[in-house]
């Protein structure tokens, strides 16, 4: 029965169903009876004061509701929107917490800043509204370049950071790594920059929110990737709502690839306000306000210098790095480029001592946050970039330098430098596998001909590790984060044998209907079409950590094997007692309680109906009923890893790259649906190479207008931008997780973006360069092509 | 960015200047302008509407006069808010050479967008505002007296 729905089957996604045929329910889709409007007037400028704002023409437009500025939320106490990781700096501080207000008070610090919002009868009316709001602004000088931000003299965001600096914080021993530098046969140093980007989820980000006048009652519904996350900040931080008093809804959510995890300015204005206006607020953002406010990802500046021995065994890594946190710090905007980040500087290799300085700092541009990664693709895309760069340096295959620094699978579970320690993994098997499925010996040959055709083509290789299924509570507590992060389920059966898995994790196109579903098919013999996941919120849910660092299934999926284990364990009692045997002699297979040695059964579905029936029932030791609840925490990260292999071709004459050929070779551990982990790694690929070839998110460096701020500058990556993926798997299961998975939805992302850029600079070094930015847009191939032709001139 | 063009006009300096300073022929040459009101000498508020690649919106704002020195030139300025749809912002210094009788008058601008009209224009606000350069300045000599550009660049 569960063979062909159980784990490993390539089950079609069940939510399909309704997301193909127009019947899904997103926030904005919400029914609200009497509902209102709510629009944001946001700030034009990078960096200004506000002298005054005049609301009276405003006021008397048609349909006005309400308007609320900064100064209502401060006169209701309504605090501060929170990041709730606390990175403490080299010196043991904690880092620099300016306020971030909901609505700007004084001061606006980005283009996108909201100062106002309006409420109408309708969405036009709020804009018309809105566009007769007279606001004085003091236009002050911006701090855009993120190289120059500590530099004196550069506009300061917030006086509670001094020189614009949130934190200066390490990880290593400077002396010991410099110690190992100074014995080094080779150096290898690269500087390198990882672009901005802006996240694009499908679904634009959306609130509406309702208050309940007869029982103090707040239902917020939200695009939220963690809606019970999302209710505690606004209860104990913001709002100082109950929690028993704030229900969070996030219903089907299209896309979040991190920008959904924060908690934001706008539901948190449109849920406070519902009481006030008294009838309910809904509020969806126009693309042009998720471009300039959704929490953007990377950016990041590096000079990354790598010391190896004359054989190429690395010795040390040296990493300096400034990232940029934007104008507020986000959620968890913090822990980005520290712990999720220089922790996976060990990448797949043995190296054996790293140093690394991260410094952040605030600039007058949109807030940056976790984006499909996290400082994991940060991470990969420079040991990546420096140990491409090596094998160039030393004249070596890059695979094999690769292959020399590789973790050795004995060595597992393997203690980095950087803090974690890698619970399994085998790499050599998974480079080999990528290389043939690349046809690597054939590459010479291919880049011959293309050069024949006029063609540049190159090859790369991206040998990624990271760090997911977050995560251990009591680790993430000594970091410094917030919250815990176990996940709850409740497996809930109904007296005819059907059940609801009720998770705290959340699906946002991640398929946790199917997933989890085909767990629960597999472990308890029930059939896929009797089991629905039920998710999302907090009225209906268990308190659930929700959704995001590759954790859903490691974790969640974990948590409903524990939860499945208590149903199996209650239902051999039943059993027990209506075989008449020993709960001893009680196995369970295949969905059937038997007593071993005989054809005594009782199928799951009758020991339900027994239970929920107890006419013939042992009701002095065990309660009626089957509903289970289980909560898991990790014992450690999972360690996805793979390699990935790009190869381009460039067109000279236009600086266009094509990528002719993608190889990726994952570990993900026990796979659930291949089928699903595949579009998870497309989808990822495909972003990766958004990043590195296509997208850039750009503000003017004067004036901090965002200049990337629709498609027409910001470009996606599209169908015909990437060549159909050759994909293959290499398991070694998770040993301490009970599924044996390790996640795979952000591998892609993390890995591509080194391999493509690897590839393109592999392409270009026969005409001598040696550096090039990411991304590689034709114009950006087109100059370094010109100006590495003008140098060697010279 | 910066534009700068140039214009020979058939009239006299004198007459061209005081043309420049004629809230008149300002309002019927300024692309776009709905109303243009003398605060003062120096002064006038503006409404004007303008389309910027996608965006079209009525901007309120300032006309400022500065550094007047007749018959040579002048410094004009403009700030305007255009709501939701942001800001724009921008001035020319506007110069005057006699030669024969005829004025050539060079023009050199700078503006600066903010808010949406940057977001999804600014690619396009080096053009536009060319183009608006080009239709204020050719419908000025045209009214002053009759005109043809002889070079501009960009």
């Amino acid at each position: 029965m569960t063979a062909a729905t159980g784990i490993g089957a390539r089950v079609k996604r069940k939510e399909d169903v309704r997301f193909l045929t127009g019947t899904g329910r997103y926030v904005d889709d919400l029914p609200l009876a009497r509902a209102t409007y709510a629009y944001f007037l946001r700030s034009p400028h990078a960096h200004a004061g506000i002298k005054g704002i005049d609301l009276s023409a405003a006021e008397k437009m048609p349909g006005v509701v309400a308007i609320f500025t900064g100064k209502d939320l401060a006169e209701s106490k309504v605090g501060s929107l929170i990041c709730g990781w606390v990175v403490k700096d080299k010196h043991g501080q904690p880092h620099k917490a300016p306020p971030h207000p909901v609505l700007a008070v004084d001061t606006v610090r980005y283009v996108g800043d909201p100062v106002a919002m309006v409420v109408a009868n309708s969405h036009d009316e709020a804009k018309d509204a809105a566009e007769q709001i007279k606001v004085d602004y003091d236009v002050r000088p911006a701090s855009v370049d993120l190289a120059k931000a500590f530099d004196k003299g550069t506009p300061q965001v917030h006086a509670e950071a001094p020189g614009n600096l949130i934190y200066d914080w390490e990880l290593g021993v400077k002396a010991d790594v410099d110690a190992a530098f100074a014995k080094a046969a080779h150096v290898t140093k690269i500087d390198i920059v990882n672009n901005r980007l802006i996240p694009n989820a499908m679904e634009p980000r959306a609130a509406a929110a309702e208050y309940d006048k007869g029982t103090g009652h707040y239902t917020l519904w939200s695009t939220s990737q963690n809606p019970h996350v999302l209710r505690l900040i606004l209860s104990a931080f913001v709002l100082g709502i109950p929690e028993h008093k704030l229900r969070v809804i996030a219903p089907d959510v299209g896309g979040g690839f991190g920008s959904k995890i924060f908690c934001y300015n706008e539901e948190t204005a449109v849920c406070w306000a519902s009481s006030r206006v008294g009838r309910p607020i809904k509020w969806t953002a126009e693309r042009a306000e998720s471009f300039m406010t959704d929490a953007h990802g990377r950016d990041h500046v590096t000079h990354a210098e790598l010391a190896l021995d004359k054989d190429g065994k690395f010795l040390a890594l040296k990493v300096d790095t400034i990232a940029n946190m934007g104008a507020y710090l986000s959620t968890f905007s913090t822990a980005v480029p520290t712990y999720l980040y220089a922790t996976l500087l060990a990448g797949q290799y043995t190296t054996p001592l790293i140093y690394a300085n991260v410094r952040a700092a605030v600039t007058h541009t949109a807030p940056v946050d976790a984006y499909r990664g996290a400082g994991r693709p940060e991470a990969t895309f420079v040991i990546e970039s420096i140990v491409s760069q090596a094998a160039k340096d030393l004249n070596m295959d890059p695979a094999e330098l690769r292959r020399k620094n590789f973790i050795p699978s004995t060595a597992f579970p393997y203690q980095t430098p950087v803090a974690l320690q890698y619970d399994s993994g085998n790499y050599p098997p998974i480079i080999d596998e990528a290389m043939k499925i690349a046809d690597y010996k054939g590459f010479e040959a291919r880049r011959a001909e293309a050069k024949s055709r006029g063609k540049l083509r190159g090859i790369g290789f991206s040998s990624y590790i990271e760090a997911c299924g977050l995560a251990p509570s009591q680790v993430i507590g000594q970091l410094g984060g917030g919250v815990g992060q176990w996940e709850s389920a409740q497996l809930k059966f109904n007296p005819t044998g059907n059940v609801q898995v009720i998770t705290g994790s959340h699906s946002h196109g991640q398929g946790h209907e199917t997933t989890f579903a085909q767990i629960v098919s597999d472990k308890l013999g029930v059939p896929l079409e009797n089991i629905e996941v039920v998710h999302g919120d907090t009225s209906t849910t268990t308190f659930g950590m929700g959704t995001y660092g590759s954790r859903s299934l490691a974790v969640g999926g974990s948590a409903i094997m524990k939860a499945a284990d208590k149903i199996i364990a209650k239902g051999r009692k039943i059993a027990a007692h209506l075989m008449e045997a020993s709960v001893d002699d009680v196995v369970f297979e295949n969905g059937t309680f038997k007593v071993a040695g005989t054809d005594k059964n009782v199928p799951l579905a009758q020991a339900v109906f027994a239970a929920y029936v107890p006419h013939n029932y042992p009701l002095a030791e065990i309660e009626p009923g089957m509903d289970e609840n289980a909560f898991y925490d990790p014992a450690n990260f999972v360690y996805p890893a793979g390699t990935q292999i790009c190869e381009v071709e460039i067109d000279p004459d236009t600086g266009e790259t094509q990528i002719v050929n993608f190889t990726a070779v994952d570990d993900f551990g026990n796979i659930i649906n291949p089928m699903i982990v595949e579009g998870q790694v497309h989808g990822g690929i495909v972003q990766g190479v958004g990043q590195a070839l296509l997208e850039n998110a750009v503000y003017d460096k004067e004036t901090g207008q965002l200049l990337s701020g629709s498609y027409m500058d910001y470009t996606m990556p599209r169908a015909d931008d990437v060549p159909s993926f050759k994909l293959g798997y290499k398991v070694t299961p998770c040993p301490h997780n009970p599924l044996g998975v390790k996640g795979c939805g952000e591998a892609g992302a993390i890995a591509a973006p080194a391999a493509v850029m690897n590839a393109v600079r592999d392409a270009l070094a026969p005409i001598g360069v040696t550096q090039i930015t990411m991304p590689a847009t034709p114009l950006n191939v087109w100059q370094t092509i010109h100006g590495a032709a003008r140098a060697a001139a010279e | 960015m910066e534009i700068k063009g140039e214009y020979r006009i058939a009239a006299p300096r004198e007459k061209v200047f005081a043309a420049l300073n004629d809230q008149a022929v300002l309002q019927a040459c300024i692309p776009g302008c709905e109303s243009l009101e003398k605060l003062s000498d120096t002064e006038m508020t503006a409404k004007v509407r303008l389309r910027i690649g996608p965006v079209s919106a009525t901007f309120n704002g300032k006309v400022t006069l500065s550094d007047i020195d007749p018959p040579n030139g002048y410094r004009i300025t403009g700030e305007g808010q255009g709501g939701v749809a942001g800001f724009a912002k921008g001035g020319a210094v506007v110069r005057l050479a006699d030669d024969s009788g005829t004025t050539v008058l060079t023009y050199d601008v700078d503006a600066q967008v903010g808010g949406k009209i940057a977001q999804v224009g600014a690619r396009l606000i080096s053009g536009t505002a060319k183009k608006l350069a080009d239709q204020f300045f050719g419908k000025f000599a045209e009214n002053v007296g009759a005109a043809a550009p002889v070079a501009s660049a960009g």
